[in-house]
């Protein structure tokens, strides 16, 4: 029920209103409106309910588990929260002299070099508002590289057909053509085939490692000799950061270029979709194009780098030097952990991950890639479970909500039919993997014996089986008041 | 089990094709595809008058999973799209091989179709992957 349903008019929560009344008199009567404006009428208990039951509706990390494979959405700590709202840092203004920001540009530089460390690369920029710009100026960077030699044929980026579909769009925005590289049998990117790919035409190659099938792409050294010696560049897409974080560095296996989700890896709720920030690496070859603006450093003071100090940048990617509050989450993070802490955290993500894959095939579920160890993510198939009682992953998915877990990522990677992608995350302790294995073994259980129980799932949360392809089909995003009086009519009709 | 219809033609990218006279052919996707893809909510037609190389991405189907490309069987020129899909998508869910159809192509050459899988050779395709 939306609050303006409870609305009553005249009703008010006077204790709530400003003590001091804004003297207005002077705007011209032709400026004033003649209506009042629609706004609910609620007391203040009516209101304080109204949101503290929208917040019990809520699922989240916070409550219960969520394995939201491709996503690590992950426990953030709260210290992580409290320091980067510390006075200092939330009442700075952007525009602020360097001389009054030393504190601030200290921990984006710090931030800078150790991520720089940590992936192999020589140079970071935080400029990036979000993934999806991160991959953008990733990609421009290379353009902007083959064009300054002359190599203007250079058109055809390279993506696997596992990729995350934000691969080929970027490639496409960046005016490039996408061609699609296929995955062998054991969720390896076909050398081979990729061998015969390349030439004179190529930009370069998007990749994500771990891969978006949960495995490590094993011949990674030789598919980056591949690519550079057919003049192309090697992207890397942070994704999947989180199995490899301190392991294993992107810069060791050839990546000219990187980008970093820090809302995933590094400590910030993204759940809600936003803000995020992609901090963006490059090696040698690019790093003229960087782009603007990062941190400097001379002698002991802190200033923005802009256009005047690299001429050949791709640009300016933010106003301010990106999404300050997610930055500094990402620096006390990693401070936290230290470059031990770290490791730790690649290796208990890839461990949560293996026993649960583990325990999912004890229970008689079908693994996609059987034999292959997991990396922080795995992906169960459903495709027997479909085809024998017509149990589809999106089923066994709508009944883990009556289970009290959030839902796995459904139907991606598309490579695999009826699939999960899940991904417990480092922080999970066993028991709660234990309860996600049972309930899942009892789904199956239920998906043999009567399948109706999957079919009408869930049953116990707010709002029953949604119609997401009516949603798809009919978009409507935008509330407008006299709808409240549409579906009254509706409702006596 | 999907039905194959015997009187058409199959890709590997799970298109199905109807020769007709004169070298226009009909594509579409087929039952076992619209039911891997579930329900669809979008459906991009290509242009009258594209030219379109073999194996070329020329449409786009949407559904509640996933969006993927349809390709072109061989070189040749879009006739018709399918235009009855942009208010009804769900036609290619209700009747793949009928009212769902894509788009219509006039080929360059019809030899370019012995590529193609017969409704026996598709089963056992389908059955593989």
């Amino acid at each position: 029920m939306l609050i303006f349903e409870k609305s009553s008019t005249g009703r008010q929560a006077g204790g709530q209103a400003p003590a001091n009344q804004i003297e207005a008199g002077d705007i011209p009567a032709s400026m004033l409106r003649k209506d009042k404006p629609t706004l609910p009428e609620v007391s203040e208990l009516q209101a304080v309910r109204h949101y503290t039951q929208l917040s019990q509706k809520n699922y989240s990390i916070d409550t219960q588990f969520y394995p939201l494979g491709s996503c690590t959405m992950k426990y953030n700590p709260r210290a992580c929260n409290s320091l980067a709202m510390l006075p200092g840092f939330l009442g700075r203004h952007p525009l602020n002299q360097n001389s009054v920001s030393q504190g601030y540009l200290g921990c984006l530089y710090e931030l800078q070099e150790i991520l720089a460390d940590v992936t192999g690369m020589r140079k970071i920029s935080l400029a990036g508002m979000a993934g999806a710009q991160g991959e953008f100026a990733g990609m421009s960077m290379i353009r902007a590289y083959h064009q300054a030699r002359g190599d203007d044929n250079r058109t055809e980026v390279l993506v696997p057909d596992a990729a995350h579909g934000t691969n080929p769009a970027t490639a496409i925005m960046c005016g490039m053509k996408v061609r699609e590289i296929p995955t062998n049998k054991k969720g390896d990117v076909d050398l081979e085939v990729l061998r015969t790919m390349v030439g004179p035409q190529t930009a370069g190659l998007m990749l994500t490692n771990p891969s978006t099938l949960g495995v490590f792409e094993r011949r990674i050294m030789e598919i980056s000799k591949t690519i550079h010696e057919a003049g192309g560049l090697l992207y890397y897409d942070g994704a999947n950061l989180n199995a490899i974080l301190g392991k294993a560095r992107p810069g060791d296996m050839g990546f000219d270029v990187i980008h970093l989700n820090l809302h995933k890896t590094f400590s910030t709720p993204h759940g809600g979709g936003g803000p995020g920030a992609a901090a963006i690496g490059v090696g040698e070859r690019l790093e003229p194009y960087l782009p603007v603006p990062h941190v400097v450093k001379e002698g002991e003071d802190c200033r923005w780098a802009d256009e005047n100090d690299i001429p050949d940048t791709i640009g300016r990617l933010s106003a301010f030097g990106g999404n300050a509050g997610v930055l500094l989450r990402a620096y006390v993070y990693i401070r936290m952990l230290g470059r031990e802490g770290m490791q730790r955290v690649a290796e208990f993500a890839t461990l949560n991950a293996n026993y649960l894959m583990k325990r999912m095939k004890e229970n008689g579920f079908d693994l996609a890639f059987d034999g292959r160890r997991a990396t922080h993510e795995f992906i169960v198939t459903l495709k027997r479970q479909a085809k024998e009682h017509d149990a589809t992953a999106m089923d066994y998915a709508k009944r883990l909500l009556d289970y009290g877990h959030h839902a796995p990522t459904t139907y991606f990677p598309l490579l695999v039919p009826e699939c999960l992608l899940i991904e417990p995350t480092e922080t999970e302790d066993k028991d709660t993997l234990d309860n996600f294995a049972n309930a899942m073994r009892l789904i199956d259980e239920e998906a043999r014996m009567n399948v109706e129980t999957l079919k009408t799932a869930p049953v116990s949360t707010p709002l029953r089986r949604v119609d997401d392809v009516k949603a798809a089909r009919e978009l409507n995003l935008i509330w407008r008041p006299d709808q409240i009086d549409e579906q009254a009519d509706n409702k006596v009709a | 089990m999907s039905k194959i219809p015997d009187d058409l033609k199959y890709s590997k990218s799970h298109e199905w094709v109807r020769v007709e006279d004169g070298n226009v052919i009909i594509v579409g996707i087929t039952d076992h595809a619209q039911a891997a893809l579930g329900d669809m909510v979008f459906v991009e037609t290509p242009q009258t008058g594209t030219r379109l190389d073999a194996e070329e991405a020329c449409s786009v189907v949407e559904s509640v999973k996933s969006a993927s490309d349809i390709y072109s069987p061989a070189a040749g020129e879009i006739v018709a799209g399918n235009s009855n899909l942009a208010d009804s998508p769900e036609l290619i869910n209700d009747d793949p091989y009928g009212e769902g159809w894509i788009f219509q192509m006039r080929v360059d050459d019809t030899d370019a179709l012995v590529g193609l899988m017969n409704a026996q050779a598709y089963e056992a395709f389908c059955e593989e992957e």
